[in-house]
């Protein structure tokens, strides 16, 4: 009985002399370093851990993979990623072009407009795998990773970068366009069936 | 008619005081905890987060105060008005220097004994009213441990009184430091009746009362339901125990009463054995330390200092020791701490007779 009680309080004392000398190290902020830094374990273990994040923001690398972004320049609107996306966050809306409306950067032409190319980021889960499944490489992750935005609707980012005015003359274009394939079409047909 | 307006200064004067103190505690609970886990605590409300309590308490202020549907609302409502009362009429018979004592009663050890005791009743009343299985959980807890712990510190306190014999804090503290009235021994041989300073606290006087000083520490952290014996509120298994259903000012009332009694048991731990209002500093041959910081401002300053270092211990070892078990808790009560406390007030006695 007497021993338990002294060993009660030896290791009471010994976790009170542990915390007692973390209680003077509060005085030291934390130096913000990289992980790949050589002293980042090594720092942890004096002063205080916190991180004030506004303030003080840890670097993270310029690949780092975080928020999505789109260079609509380079999309070819073919979807691609909305339908692999597992928890469907991309919604496209494409227009068929009348013609071939430009080349990418690698080359590909683009035919088709994209009216919506928009990203749900409340729902995106950083899995990445539209960015590998596009075929010109437009849709990549970035080093951004703060989203914070006043309201939900905010987190949908749009990226198409198309007027609703525009889209509604291209496709009045392209409904155009087709109408008048289906008369020369009709037209040819009958002309087929007057001449036989 | 002026002494009536002197007891409501007195009355104001201490309900102020607890209540800065608490607010002040709770920043220095939060900066403490925050610093031993490595953390920076509160930092944005005002410089170095002074001002977040006060933010705190506003906010609680401002809140809308909800008694549940099945709660027994007379018990409920009145619970927190109970519990703080306790407390903060025990401040009434504490001594803060020489000469300056809200209420010179020559039965003041034994007053504020009884009367903190009322503050268990307050907690039945909270977790019965509030209807709510794990608030009765919290508050037979909370009953069971502070009456078992009254018995260990109650005999920690008699053996301090065998010594002083006398329930007067005033006059305790009074037997502490050059002021006193008789003769004084260090340890029991060395006459120090003019020496004063830390050779004369009741805890040098007579050695064993280091003991006795021990167990009433250690007993006063499980009546203020402080961890490691903190099982009555026990975040992790009971919510917030008896108190999980109060909101608003309530809560506020509730919370003010736990670092009210974190002050008054530091208080009285601080007046029966660290030597109350006396400096611990002695007079050395010509120079008369101790005569030059007595009086009644250094009195205040010396039993605050005291009583903030006793705080800052149970703040200390609430963030480092973990919580014990119903029955652990009630085996240190019964079988180490009880026993201690008996052999402690026997040779209090044995002391008294012999070797003063």
């Amino acid at each position: 009985m007497v021993q338990k009680v002294i060993k009660a309080f030896t290791t009471a004392w010994k976790g009170l002399s542990l915390t007692i000398r973390h209680l003077f190290v509060g005085n030291t902020k934390r130096e913000v370093l990289t992980v790949s830094d050589t002293n980042y374990f090594k720092q942890l273990e004096k002063g205080t851990n916190t991180i004030q994040y506004p303030k003080q923001q840890l670097p993270v690398p310029e690949v780092g993979r975080y928020q999505l972004d789109v260079e609509m320049d380079d999309c070819i609107v073919c979807d691609l990623c909305a339908k692999v996306c597992p928890v469907n966050c991309i919604d496209i809306e494409s227009i068929k072009a009348t013609e071939a409306i430009g080349q990418t950067s690698d080359g590909t032409t683009k035919r088709l407009y994209a009216a919506k190319f928009d990203i749900d980021m409340a729902k995106c889960m950083y899995c990445g795998l539209c960015t590998i499944v596009c075929p010109t490489e437009c849709i990549t992750m970035t080093n951004q990773y703060d989203k914070t935005v006043f309201q939900l609707s905010d987190l949908v980012y749009q990226f198409s970068d198309m007027s609703p005015e525009d889209a509604a003359e291209k496709r009045a274009l392209f409904d155009k366009q087709q109408a008048e394939k289906q008369a020369a079409k009709l037209a040819a047909m009958k002309q087929k069936e007057g001449g036989a | 008619m002026n002494y009536y307006i002197t007891y409501f200064i007195a009355a104001i004067g201490l309900f102020s005081f607890s209540a800065i103190f608490a607010l002040f505690g709770v920043y220095a609970e939060r900066k403490i905890s925050a610093f031993i886990q490595d953390r920076l605590g509160p930092t944005e409300t005002g410089k170095y987060g002074t001002l977040q309590t006060f933010a705190d308490i506003l906010k609680m202020l401002q809140k809308e105060l909800i008694v549940p549907a099945a709660a027994d609302k007379w018990l409920f409502m009145l619970a927190p008005a109970v519990i703080f009362i306790a407390v903060y009429l025990g401040f009434a018979a504490l001594p803060w220097a020489p000469g300056l004592i809200p209420s010179k009663t020559n039965i003041g050890l034994y007053y504020i004994f009884a009367i903190i005791s009322i503050e268990t009743l307050g907690i039945l009343m909270a977790g019965w009213g509030s209807n709510n299985k794990y608030s009765i959980l919290g508050a037979m807890r909370s009953a069971a441990q502070i009456i078992s712990y009254e018995i260990p510190a109650g005999f920690a306190i008699i053996s301090v009184v065998m010594i002083a014999q006398t329930l007067d804090l005033q006059v305790i503290s009074n037997q502490q430091g050059i002021l006193a009235a008789e003769k004084i021994k260090f340890a029991g041989f060395w006459d120090v009746t003019n020496i004063g300073g830390l050779l004369s606290w009741n805890i040098f006087r007579a050695p064993h009362l280091l003991i006795a000083f021990v167990i009433y520490f250690i007993a006063s952290l499980a009546e203020s339901n402080r961890a490691p014996f903190d099982i009555p509120e026990a975040e992790s298994e009971l919510v917030a125990g008896f108190h999980t259903e109060f909101t608003g000012i309530r809560f506020a009332l509730v919370f003010l009463a736990e670092y009210s009694m974190m002050f008054l048991v530091s208080m009285i731990a601080v007046i029966l054995f660290l030597g109350a209002w006396n400096t611990p500093l002695p007079n050395i041959g010509s120079v008369k330390l101790a005569t030059w910081t007595t009086g009644i401002a250094w009195g205040i300053f010396w039993v605050v200092l005291k009583t903030l270092g006793l705080v800052a211990v149970q703040m200390w070892i609430r963030w480092t020791l973990p919580r014990l078990r119903v029955d652990q808790l009630m085996n240190l009560c019964w079988k180490v701490l009880t026993p201690l406390a008996f052999a402690c007030m026997l040779i209090s006695g044995v002391w008294r007779l012999w070797l003063m």
